[in-house]
């Protein structure tokens, strides 16, 4: 059971922290483990979104693309090293869609470069849909909505 | 400034620093390249497809507007009111019966010209706009405009040629290639780079860095040095195309050849996003076509994407993606077009060295406004260029446009 009320509201809280930290701390290899293998993770901009248009900045359809992500940042990109601190509002609960808790929550990323120089990176929503898979809460589907329609430089660690 | 203390020779294989940051090249690109002869993508056709539709854009740092007009046609007008100069359009895109600025509410019609003045005859007799007043003279500044292949570009200059001409046949057989059929938007993507706009701009003329910058393809095996293509240009080298086609025969699979050796290789788990099909009638993988100066028409794959670099003083630039599909697509065509734009975007597998790579080139010579870049790969010559496309040629064409207009 995913729990209803209170209880619901606090694991879904619990997932959206650990899930904020893997990232902030650099373990972005346990990333895709916070999705179902079949899970789909978008980051879009407000304006495309709102118009309806499909682009997305990152679209992994599955956690195998989620994990090229992190590899290919690993090895293969080029960017100045930084760090994010994320900060993540209290969930809204939105609905139950057969086992499928469909969620909203805001969220401010801080970006810190290697120079000491910091800056609102992104800010906006996550828009969730959340499954049980053996008793662990797992995202179906996290879509970030960036309130900018414009990145500063360029995105490669995931929001 | 003379050319003599900016740029003592001819060669255009060394760039001196200083163009990346003065502020007075900055005034003075917007005069003489900007609002000089030289044709500038604003929209596509598709984003304003009935009568009223508008968006906005810029050609440098002038506001323009883009209208469709009552009879069909497309008009580029100056957004700035010729009263106080405000803004006439101050929402990005929208339909509209006439434009009205909010200030003082004078009203022009969809070509720009004024069509009504607020207490234009006074109030009760007093007051008024004065004497001999001539509407007919105070309209919108409305430039020339062409679009070709559903692209729309205008120009502020009367001796331009026209815009076909101005780009040239090598570069519009790459255009007509590319657009073989009505697009539709994907949607946009914007980046703002901590650096001078033509550090980009060359960086797109730059097949040299392609594979040295952006080793994703090499890292997960992916790419094949066989494979054909070349680098064509315009007649007077402003423009560009650039390309890579497939062995006919699938050879390149065998044929790899690496230039730099990683220690680690890796496939990807998931390689879907590489998954192209052949739809414009060739084997051609990659092809990046430039127009002077500042457009990029880009088709990676199946990742089509119209790209506009907008100068935001001497610092900085904001590069504008119109991403793109053909009307027809069906859904798991569009699916595929989703996907593989993971590889291009902010976020792109190959292309998110281009927003951070200018802004190391400002970062180190801010401090040697005297010293000067070595683009001598392929020697000094503008010229096309062959397969390996290992050649500094169109970059070298970029400059060759700049001091045309500039007369620097």
């Amino acid at each position: 059971m995913t729990g209803t009320g209170d209880a619901l509201a606090a694991r879904i809280a619990r997932l959206n922290t650990a899930y904020a930290h893997a990232i902030d701390d650099d373990r972005l290899e346990d990333w895709p483990g916070f999705f179902t293998d079949d899970g789909l993770y978008r980051i879009v901009t407000r304006e495309n979104h709102e118009a309806g248009l499909p682009l997305a900045i990152v679209h992994c359809d599955g956690a195998a693309m989620m994990r090229d992500r992190v590899r290919a940042m690993r090895t293969a990109n080029i960017f100045e090293p930084h760090t994010y601190c994320h900060t993540v509002g209290a969930a809204e609960i939105v609905g139950k869609d057969g086992g499928v808790h469909t969620a909203r929550t805001n969220f401010i990323v801080v970006r810190t470069m290697h120079s000491g120089a910091m800056s609102v990176f992104a800010c906006g929503r996550y828009l969730d849909r959340i499954v049980e898979r053996d008793g662990a809460l797992k995202f179906a589907e996290r879509v970030a909505v960036c309130d900018s329609r414009t990145v500063d430089t360029l995105l490669v660690v995931p929001l | 400034m003379s050319t003599a203390q900016l740029w003592p020779d001819d060669d255009v294989s060394r760039v001196p620093y200083r163009v990346y940051s003065d502020p007075d090249i900055h005034v003075r690109e917007q005069e003489r390249i900007f609002r000089g002869p030289t044709w500038n993508f604003l929209c596509l056709e598709a984003e304003i497809p009935n009568p009223g539709d508008y968006r906005t854009s810029v050609i440098g740092d002038a506001p323009i507007v883009v209208v469709r007009g009552r009879d069909g046609g497309i008009n580029a007008l100056v957004n700035r009111c010729a009263h106080k100069g405000a803004l006439v359009c101050y929402k990005p895109r929208g339909t509209v019966s006439e434009f009205t600025c909010v200030y003082h509410n004078w009203t022009y019609d969809l070509d720009g010209s004024l069509t009504g003045v607020a207490f234009r005859r006074g109030v009760r007799g007093e007051g008024g706009m004065e004497a001999g007043f001539e509407p007919g003279a105070h309209g919108l500044q409305r430039l020339r405009a062409e679009s070709r292949n559903g692209l729309v570009f205008a120009t502020f200059s009367d001796e331009a040629p026209d815009l076909e001409t101005y780009i040239g046949p090598a570069i519009l057989a790459a255009l007509d290639r590319v657009f073989v059929k009505p697009v539709r938007v994907l949607g946009y993507h914007s980046q703002l780079l901590p650096n001078n706009w033509k550090l980009y701009a060359e960086n797109t003329k730059d097949s040299y860095h392609a594979t040295l910058l952006h080793v994703f393809h090499n890292t997960f095996g992916i790419v094949r040095f066989t494979m054909g293509g070349g680098i064509r240009l315009s007649e007077n080298g402003w423009h560009h195309l650039s390309f890579t086609e497939r062995a006919a025969d699938g050879s390149e699979r065998g044929g790899a050849e690496a230039v730099r050796s990683l220690k680690e290789q890796y496939a990807l788990e998931d390689p879907s996003l590489m998954e192209h099909r052949l739809e414009l009638g060739d084997r051609i993988t990659n092809s990046i076509q430039t127009i002077f100066p500042t457009l990029v028409v880009q088709q990676i794959l199946n990742a089509l994407a119209v790209r506009q670099l907008v100068p935001r003083g001497p610092e900085a630039c904001e590069l504008k993606w119109t991403v793109l599909g053909f009307e027809d697509d069906d859904e798991s065509f569009e699916a595929l077009r989703l996907k593989v734009n993971n590889l291009v975007g902010p976020a792109g597998y190959v292309s998110m060295e281009d927003g951070c790579i200018g802004g190391f080139i400002d970062a180190a010579t801010r401090s040697a406004p005297e010293g000067r870049s070595f683009m001598r790969m392929g020697g000094t010559a503008i010229e096309p260029a062959g397969a390996s496309r290992v050649t500094e040629a169109a970059v070298r064409g970029f400059w060759r446009a700049w001091r045309d207009c500039m007369a620097l």
